[in-house]
């Protein structure tokens, strides 16, 4: 074992060759015999439905399961894989879509965290900040050593698994879904890093659901679906292409939508203040209506108040100042009970803390909130439950292979059709849905954006929250633009894009059109 | 390592002290440490017995000249405990409806720490929880009289019951509204549940006429749980198990015992989700404690063991029935059939540790000791199975993974 990784870290880069990789849950084949390379150098997207295999396969190259059947080796030499320590000794590296970092701990003792540098077991930890300097530096990735990584963004958290794989020397990164929780701006920042890291030599495995990232940095593609590779694209593949060798069939990337008609207003917001544990004020006096049948969609950095407006809605955070009337009666103070009995239906935007209870069954989790809907005088009633399993199951097309699995074992974007369909599958007044197609393929994102304007078309009002701009070019019919805790403006879906990142920053609307217009005439001129 | 083990690494920690139903695989590794476990505590309890004779010792001292004799009388030693053992728990009809009567203050208080458990609280407060009941099943006990048992015994359980409920609410509000740590809080509340047994039993609320000790009056015939002829097998032992029948019930099939596994595992889903997270804290812990309360209340209602006459209330009438309780509930991890099957166990070492310690002369904390290594060793699965290595080798996938990997 060990020399075969002196061998590795000593020999010019080799290809890591992944052979008939296969692994069974019980009945379900996650992986099927699948072969593939990753070559230094080069960034291999891989792609697939939920469910496909990906993570379990990216799992099996870093130890954290082991294959039925299949090898991993570098240059003719196997690979026994049986733990992520002797995963990072063979020099691969991984950064988890769920960042496995000591929240309570600074970046630099979670550098150290398993690596135990110092002598005579005392933790080297100048060392360990000096390391964090000089990565950052080389690779452009601003981290302070210091911070308590509880305290950071999760861009910056996420930076923090990188540079702990890079502080490995890993030569074979796996990004299993990293951009899924970033910011475009972040997203942006990531392609240049994998790029630099590429151009180095280090071979980059990443996996994401936006074809617009495989389409920029790809330079293999393979792709996945149900266990086995069913094809390999080319980086000049187009998107549409993509997304059709990924699902089997061809998916609109756009969504089909009649104008609103709209209905009565059902959501005011008036003078609507939230603050949050620490007092401060993170929801400053917002004014919005939402009428049944539109869609309003919230852009916004990240971290501009938005999540804390979801949540002082449904009830898990305090409202100080102003009202939320829905339907006429004021549900400002109301607790997550009552809101979601007058109507709410809320997906909220950390699925895995807040949208469901890991060890819970499928079954159990998509009547989580309504239980008493599951019951009479106060015995669940295990047969409607079952079936209402198999219902949801069927029409969200939830991958599994029983509705008695713990949610906490379906792959990500299954996950989050769980919440979805728990909470698009009764009478609602008003949805909330923050981030609502995170982590999830382009053929249920498809399905899921059609589920949602269906539901505005039943006179629902629709308030999704979204950092993803296309979801929300796609889906809106009206945009509202949140900085610092306000409604800088209210804007029809095709503003373009400038004009929004504009107001995203701060600026009013007419001072954005205006400036960007003034730009375009400049360059016209040039 | 088990594959679960790995992939729970990937998820983020979650508070609750109660795995979800394991997969098959896990669920066998899980009984197979058990068993383990057991063996290995009745080894070191035999070490120790060994160790803790200074007859059997002193044959040490010539063991190269004749090793005969040190482990013939040894082996003497450690069979007739051990047959000791068995013949007092298990040897006999008498035996086992022994067992079964201390196993059931076991059964009902190790429900009431599983429960809370199951909500994700550390109930380290059955023996307070269990003392309110003895207090007030006694009290209702001596002070009605001419009541038919099968009135005098429903409203003297439903009181204990009460006043467990009330002492297991306090540590669930001081929790669920302030914060305070519902381990720290209920340590604290049996300190005072005990003082105010010490106290009120020198009270004429309590104390028996004409007594200057902190002792009770005589619990009426009418309260004493009837007993099958010529048994040790009482009325209690089925309320034990009917209690596990209803906690099984309310945890997997009411709306409230959904609420409380869902907080138990996720209170943050569970909040999002609509549940009171502190509401929902304070009732588990209620019901928690009436369950140790009813633990509490059969010590004060069950006749004594040798002469079926009813007792009194006295300062260590509920003897350890809070703390073993908590043995209890790990070893039956958290499910009511385990902590029936776990109450039976312990009920077992406990009958026939006396026949033991009469017979064998073995020390007297020889089957606490034997007790608390068998849940030291459940509590350590990976220690069992670092110790019998070949268990790790025979899991399925990694034999095949081996192979694949040679080839
Ligand atoms: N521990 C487990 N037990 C049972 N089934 C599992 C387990 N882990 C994964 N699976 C199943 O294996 C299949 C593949 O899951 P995986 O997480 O690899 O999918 P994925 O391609 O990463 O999907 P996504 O894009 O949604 O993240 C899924 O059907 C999932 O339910
Ligand atoms: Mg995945």
């Amino acid at each position: 074992m060990s020399t075969a990784t002196h061998e590795v870290a000593s020999q010019a880069p080799e290809v890591l060759h992944l052979d008939g990789i296969t692994k069974r849950f019980g009945s379900l084949t996650a992986n099927d015999s699948i072969t593939l390379g990753l070559v230094p150098g080069r960034i291999h997207c891989l792609l697939g439905e939920n469910g496909a295999g990906k993570s379990t396969l990216m799992n099996i190259l870093f130890g954290l399961l082991r294959a039925d059947e299949g090898t991993i080796s570098v240059g003719g030499n196997v690979l026994h894989l049986e733990n992520p320590k002797q995963a990072m000794a063979a020099g691969i590296g991984m950064v988890h879509q769920h960042f496995m970092l000591i929240p309570v701990f600074t970046v630099a003792e979670n550098m150290v965290l398993g690596r135990e540098p110092g002598r005579f077991g005392k933790l080297d930890l100048n060392g360990a900040r000096k390391l964090v300097r000089q990565l950052s530096d080389r690779y452009r990735l601003d981290v302070d050593p210091d911070a308590l990584v509880e305290d950071l963004p999760v861009g910056i958290q996420q930076r923090v698994e990188i540079l702990k794989a890079l502080a490995n020397d890993a030569r074979y990164l796996i990004f299993d879904e990293p951009t899924a929780v970033l910011t475009p701006q972040e997203i942006d920042e990531l392609m240049v890093v994998m790029r630099t890291l590429r151009d180095e030599g280090r071979a980059i495995c990443f996996i994401t659901h936006k074809l617009r990232e495989v389409v920029a940095v790809a330079d293999d593609i393979t792709v996945i679906r149900r266990g086995k590779v069913v094809g390999e694209a080319t980086p000049d593949a187009s998107e549409g292409d993509l997304a059709e060798l990924m699902v089997g069939r061809a998916v609109n990337l756009t969504v089909d939508k009649a104008p609103p008609t709209l209905g009565k207003e059902r959501l005011v917001l008036t003078d609507f203040t939230v603050a949050n544990a620490a007092g401060t004020i993170v929801v400053d006096h917002l004014n919005l209506t939402v009428s049944g049948g539109e869609i309003v969609c919230i852009a916004g950095v990240q971290g501009n108040g938005q999540t804390e407006l979801a949540e002082a809605l449904l009830g898990t955070m305090a409202v100080i100042h102003g009202t939320a009337i829905l339907d006429g009666v004021d549900v400002t103070h109301m607790p997550p009970k009552k809101t979601i009995e007058a109507g709410l239906g809320f997906v909220p935007e950390d699925r895995q803390r807040d949208g469901f209870v890991g060890d819970f069954s499928i079954a159990e989790n998509l009547v989580l909130n309504r239980t008493t809907s599951f019951s009479s005088v106060g015995n669940l009633d295990l047969g409607r439950i079952r079936s209402n399993a198999d219902e949801r199951i069927e029409e969200f097309d939830i991958r599994t292979s029983s509705q008695s699995q713990p949610v906490r074992s379906l792959s990500g974007g299954n996950q989050q059709k769980v919440v979805l369909a728990r909470e698009l599958s009764r009478p609602l007044s008003l949805l909330v849905a923050n981030q609502p197609t995170r982590g999830v393929d382009v053929g249920a994102i498809e399905f899921l954006h059609n589920r949602i304007v269906k539901e505005r078309d039943r006179d629902t009002a629709v308030l999704i929250v979204s950092t993803e701009l296309e979801e929300v070019e796609s889906l809106a019919d009206r945009i509202a633009v949140m900085y610092r805790g306000r409604i800088v403006g209210v804007v029809e879906p095709d503003t373009p894009r400038d004009v929004l990142g504009l107001m995203m920053a701060g600026v009013p609307f007419e001072e954005a059109a205006r400036s960007v217009e003034k730009s375009r005439t400049e360059h016209a001129d040039v | 390592m088990s594959e679960e083990l790995v992939e729970e690494k990937m998820m983020p920690a979650t508070p609750a002290p109660v795995p979800a139903r394991a997969p098959a695989s896990r669920r066998w590794v899980s009984l197979v440490v058990t068993l383990i476990s057991f063996v290995l505590a009745f080894v070191t309890g035999a070490i120790v017995m060994v160790v803790a004779d200074p007859e059997v010792l002193g044959k040490f001292a010539y063991f190269f000249n004749a090793p005969g004799d040190a482990l013939g009388a040894s082996w003497d030693k450690i069979s007739t405990a051990y047959s000791a053992l068995l013949r007092g728990s298990v040897g006999s009809w008498l035996a086992i409806t022994e067992t079964t009567a201390q196993a059931a203050p076991l059964i009902c208080a190790g429900l009431g720490v599983a429960l809370a458990f199951r909500a994700g609280l550390f109930n380290i407060g059955a023996q307070g929880q269990a003392i309110w009941g003895a207090i007030f099943g006694a009290w209702i006990g001596f002070t009605i009289k001419g009541l038919p048992w099968f009135i005098h015994i429903p409203i003297a359980l439903a009181l204990a019951m009460v006043f467990g409920a009330l002492w297991g609410a306090i540590a669930g509000f001081l929790k669920a509204k302030t914060g305070a740590h519902e381990v720290i809080v209920t340590i604290m509340l049996n300190y005072i549940a005990l003082y105010m047994l010490q106290f009120l039993l020198t009270t004429p609320m309590l104390q028996q006429p004409g007594r200057s000790d902190p002792i009770s009056s005589v619990v009426e015939f009418s309260a004493t749980m009837p007993r099958l002829a010529g048994t040790r097998l009482t009325l209690g032992f089925f309320i034990a198990l009917a209690a596990a029948v209803a906690v099984w019930w309310l945890l997997e099939r009411t709306t409230l015992g959904f609420r409380i596994r869902a907080v138990g595992l996720n209170p943050h889903a569970a909040a999002t989700a609509g549940m009171s997270v502190s509401r929902t804290t304070i009732v588990a812990m209620a019901i928690a404690g009436s369950l140790a309360g009813l633990a509490g209340a059969q010590a004060v209602l069950t006749p004594t063991l040798l002469t079926g006459f009813p007792t009194q209330l006295s300062l260590g009438i509920v003897g350890t029935v809070g703390f073993d309780a908590i043995t209890v509930a790990l070893l039956g991890r958290s499910r009511p059939l385990g902590v029936v099957l776990a109450g039976l166990l312990f009920g077992a070492l406990k009958a026939g540790g006396l026949t033991m310690a009469a017979e064998a002369q073995t020390p007297s904390d020889l089957t606490n000791l034997i007790q608390a290594l068998i849940v030291l060793f459940v509590a350590a699965p990976a220690f069992v199975l670092w110790l019998v290595p070949g268990l790790r080798e025979k899991r399925p996938g990694a034999d095949i993974t081996a192979k694949a990997a040679t080839a």
